[in-house]
């Protein structure tokens, strides 16, 4: 209903929400936006790219608000995500690329973008006061965020935007037949999973992605719980060390005694269709598709969905982290008005609409502690409090290296084969040895 | 040069000949000339955008060929092909068999029979993909009509191949059978005549009159799907992405990956060269079989 809310807005529920923004305004809760020269740019012309998503679609259904604000003419596109990556890596390479505001997936583009120089350094704005807002500050930003945003040499080149814990969305219904509680550790995952699991019924105990590439993140944070991660410094790697052969394991003992037939296929998408069916009693992904399983039109199982901290894992409790961010384009002419854009799409305003839709978290906790701000959120309470409960165990899920789809490709297939009976030491030395000089022929260019 | 009259004559002509081929020089040049030399000279390069590119002679030729990725995607193109020719070429023969006999309504039958191949193959490609879907598809809701038990179909690296050629020849049979059409439509009746009161079985009609009539038709058609099937990309890809893992992972998929999802160009482009190389091949060896079967069409009517 909220997802669809943001998406279909007529006028009455646009000044509706205007109005009550205003509102929060009034409470103290909006930043005031007084002593920025918000208009020292009016007649500008900027292009926006950005990726294909609900962040995206809460920041075109806005973008009037920036104009009227600013006097900046805004033209913006949204790109499918896997297409977006393509134009832009493109159009960066070429060095006049065609908009002034590029929006990134922190995850796989980080190291990229930076290698690249693709990005303008923005910290000399953030210094300037007829530019930034007093209330935007480093120290209100999460620290997984201020990571994804600086570079080496600790400069900021874009502003976090939106952070993806990952979670576990959990069917009370079908725990409460069972008699089961939520697992607070990888052994109660597990046996849970499998006491949940009957085939003769087509129920399921655990889903999570099982195609190459999108399930890396699966066996990534799983082995974050072992207190250790896929590359560790000097672009080493982990990724056949005995934790992360564990982790293999675990993924491999889940996804094929307690998961639907033909998982080796399922990306998110597959697993939401079978978890918003009523027939799988965990799912593991990121924490934005709240708004599907709450709609009545699309679910099965609105008002039974649990949203679990991630388990204890044997050494410590971690909640994998991915996020993107908004940047100015290196190559841009306009690159002041393009900065103002992006402050406007981390401003706590956009960040507070953001979260109350359940179109994303937004990295300040300005906006994630506000009570008035939790309040208006159109989500379950229990999914706000895993959201605020992953914040300080968070940890990147995905290593921050340039040829992360390769890397995901790579181990991808390793856990892939897993599905169908490969043995996880096996499959992870040989994916590690072929990754191995991928990596070194990256680090060395 | 000479100077006689005929020369001077024939040299304006010349030079209205030029003007007139110069935009199709161009344009070939342009769009098949320039990026073939751009892809070779590139495949001599190592160059990863957003990074430096230098020259690396022929080390990534040398890196493909130690490359397991690489040799596995060659031999599901290989085997991806062989079975998307075979079976629409066969089904396609029998089909064309059975449309050519009088039946009742084979206008409309025929008409029907055609409609697969003109969807577009991504639409296919999502309709199929929730009917192999394990749970929730129809295919194993029929499967389970006849007491067999549900299979995994794309989802399982050992039948993910076959299930998507089985897709290809849903949409390609009709190719063929329309092309065997054409061809019988030209057989004529005396041989069939003779071979009756030689008192032939229908088998022996066939192998030993038909086949050999159409024979030049059905390498054509085995050419077409061959060309078509190698290239094959949109319903692998909408389908399952070149998985489980790389299980149905062709060279173009791989291309594509290599190309465009790890950006690495001058890698991309040697695959390219070779892939190139590889389908011009395959279609002189095609068409070199064609000539031959005409030739001995044409010696046996002789």
């Amino acid at each position: 209903m909220t997802a669809l809310f943001d998406r279909y807005p007529t006028r009455r529920r646009f000044l509706a929400g205007t109005a009550a923004l205003g509102g929060l305004g009034l409470a103290g809760v909006r930043p005031a936006f007084a002593e920025v020269n918000w208009r020292k740019f009016a007649g500008t012309r900027i292009e926006v790219n950005l990726i294909k998503s609900p962040r995206g679609d809460t920041l075109q259904q806005y973008e009037k608000e920036f104009e009227a604000l600013t006097g900046i003419k805004v033209s913006s596109e949204q790109v499918p995500e896997q297409q977006q990556r393509q134009k832009t890596v493109i159009e960066l390479t070429s060095g006049r690329p065609s908009f002034d505001v590029v929006h990134l997936s922190y995850h796989v583009q980080k190291r990229q973008f930076e290698k690249g120089k693709w990005l303008a350094d923005l910290s000399g704005y953030l210094k300037d006061p007829s530019l930034t807002d007093p209330s935007l500050v480093e120290s209100d930003f999460a620290g997984a965020g201020l990571t994804f945003a600086k570079d080496p040499g600790g400069v900021i080149r874009s502003m976090p935007l939106s952070v993806d814990y990952w979670i576990i969305y959990w069917n009370k219904e079908l725990f409460a037949k069972k008699g089961l509680a939520y697992p607070e550790t990888y052994d109660q995952l597990v046996a849970a999973a499998e006491a949940l699991t009957d085939p003769k019924t087509n129920i399921y105990g655990f889903v999570a992605r099982g195609q190459k590439n999108a399930n890396v993140p699966v066996w990534s944070s799983l082995l974050l719980g072992y207190d250790t991660t896929t590359v560790g410094p000097d672009a080493k790697l982990l990724t056949d060390s005995p934790e992360a052969i564990q982790a293999a394991a675990l993924y491999q003992r889940l996804m094929s005694r307690s998961a639907p037939p033909g998982v080796a296929g399922f990306n998110w998408a597959e697993c939401q269709s079978a978890f918003l069916q009523g027939r799988v009693g965990m799912w593991f992904d990121g924490v934005g598709f709240a708004p599907p399983l709450e709609d009545p039109d699309k679910s099965r199982v609105v008002g039974k969905v649990g949203y679990g901290l991630m388990p204890q894992g044997p050494k410590v409790r971690a909640a994998a982290t991915t996020g993107d961010g908004i940047g100015v384009t290196a190559g841009s002419p306009n690159k002041e008005a393009a900065y103002l854009y992006c402050q406007w799409a981390v401003s706590k305003a956009m960040g507070t609409r953001l979260l109350q839709a359940g179109a994303g978290v937004p990295f300040r906790n300005s906006v994630l502690n506000d009570l008035d701000v939790r309040k208006g959120v159109k989500m379950p309470a229990a999914w706000v409090d895993a959201v605020a409960a992953s914040a300080p165990i968070s940890r990147l899920a995905l290593p921050v290296i340039v040829p992360v789809t390769e890397f995901r490709d790579v181990m991808g297939v390793a856990l892939t084969n897993l599905l169908s009976g490969g043995d996880p030491a096996g499959e992870l030395h040989r994916a590690t040895d072929e990754f191995r000089p991928v990596l070194a022929r990256s680090e060395a260019s | 040069m000479s100077g006689t009259g005929s020369a001077l004559a024939a040299a304006p002509h010349r030079r209205t000949y030029w003007v007139f081929i110069l935009p199709a020089v161009v344009t070939v040049g342009a769009v098949i000339l320039f990026p073939w030399m751009f892809t070779l000279w590139m495949s001599l390069n190592e160059w990863k955008l957003g990074e430096s590119r230098h020259f690396v002679g022929l080390s990534n030729y040398i890196r493909l060929a130690g490359d397991g990725r690489f040799l596995e995607s060659l031999w599901h193109t290989i085997l991806y092909t062989a079975l998307s020719v075979a079976a629409p070429v066969f089904l396609g023969l029998v089909a064309a068999l059975i449309f050519n006999k009088r039946l009742p309504m084979r206008g409309l039958l025929r008409g029907i029979f055609v409609m697969p191949m003109m969807a577009t193959p991504v639409a296919i490609a999502l309709v199929w993909t929730m009917m192999f879907n394990p749970q929730l598809g129809v295919l194993n809701y029929l499967l389970s009509l006849v007491g067999i038990g549900p299979a995994a179909w794309v989802y399982h690296p050992a039948s993910v191949i076959p299930s998507l050629v089985m897709v290809e020849t849903w949409q390609w049979t009709p190719l063929v059978m329309l092309i065997v059409l054409g061809g019988l439509a030209t057989v004529p009746a005396e041989p069939y005549e003779s071979a009756e009161i030689d008192g032939a079985t229908g088998w022996q009609k066939f192998r030993y009159i038909t086949l050999p009539m159409i024979a030049p038709f059905l390498l054509l058609a085995a050419m077409i799907r061959t060309v078509d099937a190698l290239k094959s990309f949109d319903i692998i890809y909408a389908i399952t992405q070149g998985g489980p893992g790389t299980a149905s992972e062709t060279i173009n998929l791989y291309l594509y990956s290599v190309a465009f999802a790890y950006y690495d160009v001058g890698y991309g482009s040697a695959i390219a060269v070779v892939f190139f190389v590889l389908i011009v091949a395959l279609s002189l060896v095609l068409l070199h079989l064609r000539q031959r079967s005409k030739w001995n069409e044409i010696g046996d009517a002789g």
